[in-house]
């Protein structure tokens, strides 16, 4: 029999070893199931966890994939430190991304980057507006924002469909529901790197990650509002007494985190489709969340954690392909993944006893 | 008209299964956010079994077993290794739909026979009313003769006053003796097989067919019924009823060529659900005493 | 009187012992008691006292001991075989379920099975026989505190208890309503009932029990006659040394000058579980220490909020200081001009337990690093700036620290209430508002709290205490005051008034339920 009993002080060394075992166990009992349903064990494991790695064009892939994982992770960050829930930010992903496609559809023969840069507040704002229906009828009405940013989320998918088969339509797509292509001012370009050339499908998006983690670490700890938050995630009573806004702060973590996540909807599109259609995110909203807790709500571990799991993301694509294995897979892992990371949080809290006797 | 009030409650029926075991659940102080897994899981599980067994009574079996299998999963991690339950449950969510995709994936394309349905002796006999309420399948009769039972296990019986007890204040279930854990097993799997029986009626009498998240989002809209209801069982009947016929009026729409675009149309039932739910939560702020007391909150018993 | 009577032993634990990781709860511990007995137990908060009768009442499991019933071991598993023993309990915090009715809440801890109707009836004769009157099919959470004890009291006598355990059950009960509970036990005691009575109110336990058994630190130390020794006896034998009795300065210099005054305060409770506050009156003077007593449960928290600015105030002219209006000022406002509150949980609401001392200093601390600054730099404004203050607050406050710089959750509870003060008064505050300042902490540290109060008060700055403690009421104030049901009363001086006085103000209209808003 398993008891726990709690420890004196909370344990460090778990926020370390948490992740890194959840890790080793889930690939353990991952390869236990597709044994089990069949498939080569040794062969799953080169191809969903080595294959992204060996060659160099796929390892700059990992970071393509990484990327929108990685700047909706960090706004998602923000949101579980205030023990805010937003589980909408597929939803977010998709309105920022709509909303600032549709504004540079507006612009089809605009060539600078600067219409990028307009695009990236456009979709700022569409994927904070879109949050912005949880955080307000949470602050003001007490509703729980779970369910109201999932429900979005379904309300969301249909209406970019909506969207991309009527109004935007492009008349040139000969049955395919996609909006005109983006202008040149609208794209992302890949990286050139002298004498290499391109590397897979890297891209210069990659650069505003390299600026949003420093910066999410400087907000956690460095500003009064990531104390804010940090207190109010911790124990609200005392988040009152210091005299902080739990409506706020809600409200705000809540429309960055939106913000963010539709910001990497914009780069999402603008480098890898270049034009909109009905389908823009692949789960990415929801893959998020497991990267913000894998990565332990802290930038850096996000930045890990969002490069690990792009990782097994690519591998599954591979192993689709070479193993016939189907691509939601992945979901089985996250999900393992999630409940051993879980537990390591129990653990770091209490400790555990065996004991023989009942 | 007739055959409209039957589609509509077919489409309850889903609902109202996996609502009815959800609060049950949620009585005890178990916030389960993993229904639309398990419903998925009953879906895949019921059409694994039918089109193994040929029978589709042996779906609904099938699936209360998937999804007690799911709430097993669930209830070791947020019961016994007290994990936070929002979390768990949302991991059990994707969980589950990534290995109901894999289970499922051999399953495209293949169709099974439907529930059929059973005629109440006389009864159906009635005009109207006994098409409607005596020429049910056994999964709806089922569902209502649980919520009725229910009602009277809530209110009157020593066990039910002992799961609202545990659901009110956990410490003092545990002061007085109770077993907390072994409770919220109980309730946790009393409502994954819920779940996955309301998942399992999709196949068996909706769409006979596999299709990756059939369930569609029913699953969130079960755990909003439950809100809705002010954990009050005879109001889920008439939640999922309202979802139901919203769900069917965007169909209706759509058939008789309304003006408004179908993805318009197929938003109402998730939209009816937020406003739904504002509409309570703010009436619920007032009198917080509907809501089970230590919801959501993992119990740690000192030995 | 005629021949001895028998004494026979209803109970006897010996050699009980019980640990929680590296912390003994309990050593060594032999306990008897006989039947019929009266038997106190008193010790300091952690000395032991909770988690021996939670061993008696089966909820927790000793590592080594015996338990003895009737001359017969018993191995007491759980609750239930407890109360199939024959021994009861009544909690301090209660164990009943606020969202049940009485009946529901009865039933529940009744191990036979009983018809509804049957058991509505057994209610009502238990409650007529014993004067613990209820209503069986009332709501829990609709109960006053004194009739929820009813409620836990009766569930105990359906079982016909040989042993009943009460766990500090006078700290909420106005003087009328203890009164009536000695009685009942004094009569179940005769009746041959034993009663094992937690305490650490030393008059109390003079005048109820028979003996007393002493705990410090886990370990049983004495046992004594109660009839025949003094408080100071046990005080002193408690805490193993001599208590210095607080020196009040009876005459003072009282300033006239009005430091914080409150004039027609109303506000509506915000959810039906919170208490409207209406028509309230109060004025303190510096140099002054009010007083306001009340059982939980009557508007304190709400009170503490508003006076706080957690809550603000429906217009500015409800809350007065120095004659200017605050109602409309927030907590951070009312602190950079002078109102300090100490609130009464020490966790999760003064301070925050997972993070750095330096962090709760900034907690209440931040205002002050704004000034002058930019844009950038409020932006940027972050704990490490509180590093020296937060030094210097452990060093003049004594708080003993396991490393430096610690979590608040690595110090022990007095430690931390002296951090918790001593960050508050290091802002030189016009008026202080403590709420039970001295709940939960031994002996030592209370004395120490309570003297700080009188300092405050002798330095001119006015005082506010609520408290559900009347002792320290007494001990401290110089007008008090009552909370009932967000009504307060007269402010009246502390020499006019009297005990019975202030719990009839405390019992008040007893809830009257039919203005009471509707609580489900």
């Amino acid at each position: 029999m398993i008891t726990f009993t709690p420890r004196d002080k909370v344990s460090n060394s778990w926020t370390l070893i948490g992740p890194i075992l959840s890790i080793i166990l889930t690939v353990i009992f991952g390869l236990l199931i597709f044994t089990f349903l069949g498939f080569d064990p040794a062969e799953t494991l080169y191809q969903i966890f080595i294959s992204p790695f060996s060659r160099i064009d796929r390892v700059s892939d990992i970071f393509v994939k990484a990327c929108p994982l990685i700047i909706v992770g960090i706004g998602l960050m923000f949101c579980f430190r205030a023990n805010v829930w937003n589980i909408g930010a597929e939803g977010q992903f998709i309105m920022g991304t709509l909303l600032a496609g549709s504004f540079a559809l507006l612009f089809p023969k605009v060539e600078t980057k600067l219409l990028l840069l307009c695009m990236f507040f456009v979709g700022f704002l569409g994927g904070a507006l879109w949050a912005f229906i949880p955080a307000i009828l949470k602050t003001k009405l007490n509703v729980n924002e779970i369910l109201v940013s999932l429900m979005l989320v379904y309300v969301a998918m249909l209406f970019i469909d909506f969207i991309v088969r009527g109004p935007l339509r492009d008349p040139m797509s000969f049955g395919f529901p996609l909006s005109k292509p983006y202008s040149d001012g609208a794209l992302i370009n890949k990286i050139s790197f002298p004498g290499i050339g391109y590397l897979g499908q890297l891209h210069y998006g990659i650069l505003f990650i390299i600026l949003l983690i420093p910066l999410a670490w400087v907000f956690n700890n460095k500003t009064l509002a990531g104390f804010q938050i940090n207190v109010l995630g911790s124990a609200p009573k005392a988040a009152r007494f210091a005299g902080f806004s739990k409506e706020r702060i809600t409200m705000s973590v809540l429309l960055l985190s939106g913000g963010l996540a539709g910001v990497a909807g914009v780069i999402e599109v603008s480098a890898n489709i270049g034009q909109l259609q009905p389908e823009v995110s692949f789960g990415y909203g929801f893959t998020a969340i497991i990267v913000a807790f894998l990565g332990r709500l802290n930038p850096v571990g996000i930045l890990f954690a969002g490069i690990i799991i792009a990782t097994v993301k690519l591998g599954a694509d591979n192993a689709q392909m070479t193993m016939g294995i189907p691509k939601v897979v992945t979901g089985l892992f996250e999900g393992i993944l999630l409940f051993f990371l879980l537990t390591g949080e129990t653990l770091q809290k209490y400790k555990i006893k065996w004991s023989w006797n009942k | 008209m007739e055959s409209l009030i039957l589609t509509i409650i077919a489409t309850s029926i889903p609902l109202l299964m996996a609502a009815t075991g959800e609060l049950i659940t949620e009585k005890s102080g178990v916030l389960n956010l993993g229904v639309e897994g398990m419903m998925l899981s009953g879906a895949v599980g019921a059409l694994g079994a039918v089109l193994w067994l040929e029978n589709p009574y042996f779906g609904i079996i099938a699936g209360a077993m998937s999804g007690l299998f799911m709430a097993c999963i669930f209830s070791v991690f947020t019961i016994n290794f007290m994990t936070n339950q929002v979390a768990t449950g949302l991991g059990l969510t994707i969980f589950a739909t990534g290995l109901t995709g894999l289970a499922g994936a051999p399953l495209v394309g293949k169709t099974i026979p439907s529930l059929p349905k059973i005629e109440i002796f006389l009864l159906s006999d009635i005009p109207f009313i006994g098409n409607i309420l005596f020429k049910q399948d056994l999964v709806a009769y089922l569902s209502i003769c649980i919520i009725i039972s229910i009602t009277y296990f809530l209110k009157y019986s020593k066990p039910g006053i002992i799961l609202r007890a545990v659901g009110d204040n956990h410490v003092s279930a545990h002061s007085v003796g109770y077993p907390v854990k072994k409770i919220r097993w109980y309730a946790t799997c009393f409502g994954g097989m819920c779940a996955g029986i309301g998942g399992a009626y999709i196949p068996l009498v909706l769409t006979p067919h596999w299709s990756e998240g059939m369930t569609a989002g029913r699953g969130w809209i079960a755990l909003a019924l439950v809100v809705f209801a002010s954990w009050i069982p005879w109001r889920i009947i008439v939640g999922a009823l309202i979802f139901g016929g919203i769900t069917i009026a965007q169909l209706v729409g759509q058939a008789r060529g309304w003006p408004i675009p179908s993805q318009i149309l197929s938003m109402m039932p998730y939209l009816a659900t937020i406003i739904a739910l504002t509409i309570i939560s703010s009436r619920i702020s007032k009198n917080n005493s509907v809501v089970p007391a230590s919801l959501g909150k993992p119990f740690f018993d000192t030995q | 009187m005629g021949s001895k009577k028998e004494l026979k032993i209803l109970l006897e634990a010996t050699k009980i012992n019980k640990k929680f990781g590296n912390f003994v709860a309990n050593k060594d511990i032999d306990i008897s008691i006989t039947k019929g007995e009266i038997h106190a137990l008193l010790g300091e908060n952690g000395a032991g006292k909770s988690t021996l009768v939670k061993i008696l009442y089966g909820i927790l499991k000793p590592e080594t001991g015996t338990i003895k019933i009737n001359n017969e071991k018993i191995t007491i598993s759980s609750p239930n075989v407890a109360r199939k023993n024959g021994i009861g309990m009544v909690f301090q915090h209660f164990s009943l379920f606020p969202a049940l009715t009485v009946a529901e809440n009865i039933l529940i801890a009744l191990d036979q099975t009983i018809r509804f109707k049957d058991l509505v009836l057994r209610i009502k004769e238990l409650s007529t026989e014993w004067e613990l009157f209820i209503d069986p099919l009332k709501i829990v959470s609709e109960l006053s505190v004194g009739e929820q004890q009813r409620v836990e009291i009766i569930r105990c006598l359906m079982q016909n208890p040989k042993l009943l355990i009460m766990d500090e059950p006078t700290s909420v009960l106005t003087p009328q309503e203890i009164e009536n509970l000695f009685k009942i036990l004094k009569r179940l005691a005769s009746s041959g009932c034993s009663i094992l009575y937690i305490s650490h109110k030393l008059e109390e336990i003079i005048e109820l029990a028979d003996k007393v058994t002493i705990l410090k630190s886990g370990k049983s130390i004495a046992t004594i006659d109660a009839q025949n020794t003094t408080t100071k006896y046990l005080a002193e034998t408690m805490v193993g040394k001599e208590i210095t009795t607080l020196k009040k300065v009876q005459s003072k210099n009282l300033s006239k000058s009005i430091a914080l005054e409150l004039k027609n305060l109303n506000k509506s409770n915000s959810n039906d579980f919170g208490i409207a506050l209406k028509n309230i009156n109060l004025t303190v003077n510096y140099g002054e220490i009010l007083g306001i007593a009340g059982i939980a449960g009557n508007g304190q928290t709400e009170l503490m909020e508003i006076l706080s600015g957690e809550t603000v105030c429906d217009n500015e002219d409800q809350i007065f200081l120095d004659e200017i209006p605050i109602g409309l000022k927030n907590i951070t406002e009312r602190r950079q001009l002078g109102i300090e509150t100490i609130p009464e949980e020490r966790t999760l609401h003064a301070s925050v337990p997972n993070l750095k001392i330096n962090e709760n200093t900034f907690l209440t601390y931040f205002p002050k690093y704004n000034v002058n600054k930019s844009f950038i730099g409020k932006f940027l404004n972050n704990p490490e700036n509180s590093l020296n203050e937060s030094e210097q607050i452990i060093k003049d406050n004594d708080v003993r620290c396991p490393e430096p710089n610690p979590m608040a959750n690595q110090l022990s509870g007095g430690n931390l209430q002296k951090f918790i003060l001593g960050r508050s008064l290091a802002n030189n505050p016009k008026v202080a508002i403590f709420s039970q300042p001295t709940w939960g902490v031994d002996i030592g540290a209370a004395t120490t709290i309570r003297q700080k109060l009188l300092n405050l008060s002798k330095m001119g700055k006015a005082v506010i205490l609520i408290s559900q403690d009347l002792e320290e009421i007494f001990q401290l104030s110089d007008k008090i005051a009552v909370l009932n049901n967000g009504n307060l009363s007269e402010i009246l001086s502390a020499n006019e008034i009297s005990a019975t006085n202030i719990g009839l103000l405390m019992g008040g209209n007893s809830k009257n339920k039919s203005d009471q808003e509707k609580r489900k």
